[in-house]
């Protein structure tokens, strides 16, 4: 087995929104290849330490490494052109712009991304709908297509936020399935998630997120004899 | 012959009038829009850039014999700098402020650019000759029509639809759509909001830098020429609606039109009509005729 290479290092993290302290110094690491797992309970910290990231929050101290590079005084365009593909929480479809328009919209930030008809083919949905309102489409597909949005761009590094929240369980599955063709295709991926059914078969790694710092390391391997404790601490 | 009793020669002299002023309030609002659209500012400065583009045609024609063509090609892009300048410097710092800030700078910016023009040239208005190309009239067999006005309506109309298109259906315009919508995310994509924030301020008073230029032969070059206009391109610009491109090419066209019927029905009118019909909009529609509700 190849030595891992450290993509992502995140350490001693803080981030505000105005002067509210969110995260309390944040530790983890991603590796090349990796799918990463934060887990934890709502307003823990893990979807700001994605936005902190990409520079979105207010003021940010601490380092995150990305790729060897310091990118925590860099402006958010900077960060992104770095490699970095981002589906937010909200999902992020603009109403302004059409499904196509929307898939085609982040500029290229690296090589090897999809090409159009590759991201079709992984969800025929959006080319039956590519001429409609981006905000026309239904959740599930308005989900589809925040997933599609960051996989033409090349970026190597998918930060995805509570992909699967809210949406039918067959969807789920589908989502699922890309993510293990996403993990093999090399995609170095980071996962925010509250349904820990979903992210559990995913994750090479979870972080147990609270109060704005990592509280638990948990490996795939340990999945089993931690699952109690992982269930009574994020209640489910 | 006549329509209502009104001479069809006087009743097409009007319309052709109301075009031309349609056509100013049309690539004025249009700026105005965009510029609303991005950095959430009102441009109170916008008539002021308008009459900067007037002066510095007249300057050019008559410190260096810069002639009307090179003009409309090179003085666009000079108030744009302008702009981008005024951008960098002091706009930025307001985008996090209420709307109340951005108007208050630029209506303070706008006072000042006035005044120094009407200190370095008074208030009476300097004349700027129709280039002989446009000069005299096409005979259209109902009316009379100066080649000049017909000019100015074609090349307003040009760069309105131009600006339409390049923000509704090219790839720039996507980026532009987006960084208004939800500038955050955008630039999370790789995109280079800022300065994307900063040509579109650049553009939107070279917009108006260049209806200057087409305007100083119609009005001459005159101090107060931005702030006689910039009022009724405001009331345009509410009865459109905020934001939509089309919406204020159309609404700035229509207004214009409606005030020279004014003029030919009922003049005493014609200078209040513009508001009159805002009111009426912001009673049934408050978004505007062409604006989405937010």
């Amino acid at each position: 087995m190849n030595t891992p290479t450290e993509y992502l290092r995140v350490t001693g993290l803080h981030a505000f929104y105005g002067e509210s302290h969110v995260l309390h110094g944040m530790d983890f690491v991603v590796n090349r290849g990796e799918c990463v797992s934060l887990l934890g309970r709502n307003g823990a910290g893990r979807t700001t330490t994605l936005r902190a990231i990409l520079g979105l929050t207010g003021k940010r101290t601490g380092s995150i490494m990305l790729n060897g590079r310091d990118t925590i005084a860099m402006p958010t365009h900077r960060i992104a052109r770095l490699g970095i593909g981002y589906c937010p929480e909200e999902r992020g479809i603009y109403s302004s712009l059409s499904c196509e328009e929307n898939l085609l919209l982040p500029p290229q930030v690296g090589s090897g991304g999809m090409s159009l008809e590759e991201i079709y083919a992984m969800f025929p949905n959006l080319a039956e709908r590519r001429h409609s309102q981006g905000t026309r489409l239904s959740g599930g597909e308005q989900q589809m297509l925040a997933m599609a949005r960051v996989l033409r761009s090349g970026a190597q590094l998918l930060l995805l936020d509570e992909i699967s929240e809210g949406l039918a369980p067959v969807i789920v599955q589908q989502l699922g399935q890309v993510i293990r063709h996403l993990k093999e295709q090399g995609f170095t991926i980071l996962l925010v998630e509250q349904n820990f059914r979903f992210a559990a078969p995913l994750a090479d790694r979870m972080y147990v997120v609270e109060h704005g710092q990592v509280a638990a390391v948990i490996h795939q391997h340990e999945l089993e004899e931690k699952r109690e404790f992982l269930q009574e601490f994020l209640g489910v | 012959m006549e329509i209502f009793g009104v001479p069809v020669q006087a009743l097409m002299s009007q319309l052709m009038l109301g075009l031309v002023n349609g056509s100013f309030y049309a690539i004025l609002s249009l700026g105005l829009a965009v510029i609303f659209g991005m950095l959430n500012i009102i441009n109170f400065a916008h008539g002021a850039m308008y009459m900067a583009g007037a002066f510095l045609a007249w300057m050019g024609l008559t410190y260096w014999g810069i002639s009307y063509w090179w003009s409309l090609l090179l003085v666009p892009p000079a108030v744009g700098l302008v702009g981008i300048a005024i951008e960098r410097t002091m706009l930025r710092w307001l985008y996090q402020l209420d709307h109340l800030y951005g108007l208050l700078l630029t209506f303070g910016l706008a006072l000042m650019i006035e005044g120094l023009f009407l200190y370095l040239y008074g208030s009476s208005g300097l004349p700027y000759e129709v280039p002989d190309m446009l000069g005299g009239t096409i005979n259209l067999g109902f009316m009379f029509l100066p080649k000049y006005r017909a000019w100015v309506v074609g090349v307003s109309l040009l760069a309105c639809l131009g600006t339409w298109y390049v923000i509704e259906k090219t790839r720039l315009g996507a980026y532009l759509r987006a960084a208004t919508e939800n500038p955050r995310l955008t630039q999370a994509f790789g995109i280079n909001v800022p300065l994307m924030v900063m040509l579109t301020y650049g553009f939107g008073v070279a917009l108006a830098g260049l209806a200057g230029v087409l305007a100083a032969p119609i009005y001459q070059a005159d101090p107060q020429m931005g702030s006689k206009l910039i009022i009724v391109v405001f009331a345009v610009v509410v009865i459109g609606g905020m934001g939509s491109i089309m919406g204020s090419i159309l609404t700035g066209l229509g207004l214009g039109v409606i005030e020279g019927l004014t003029k030919v029905f009922y003049s005493e009118a014609s200078s209040t009509v513009v508001f009159v019909i805002m009111v009426c909009v912001l009673m049934v529609r408050p978004a505007g005729l062409f604006g989405r509700e937010k």
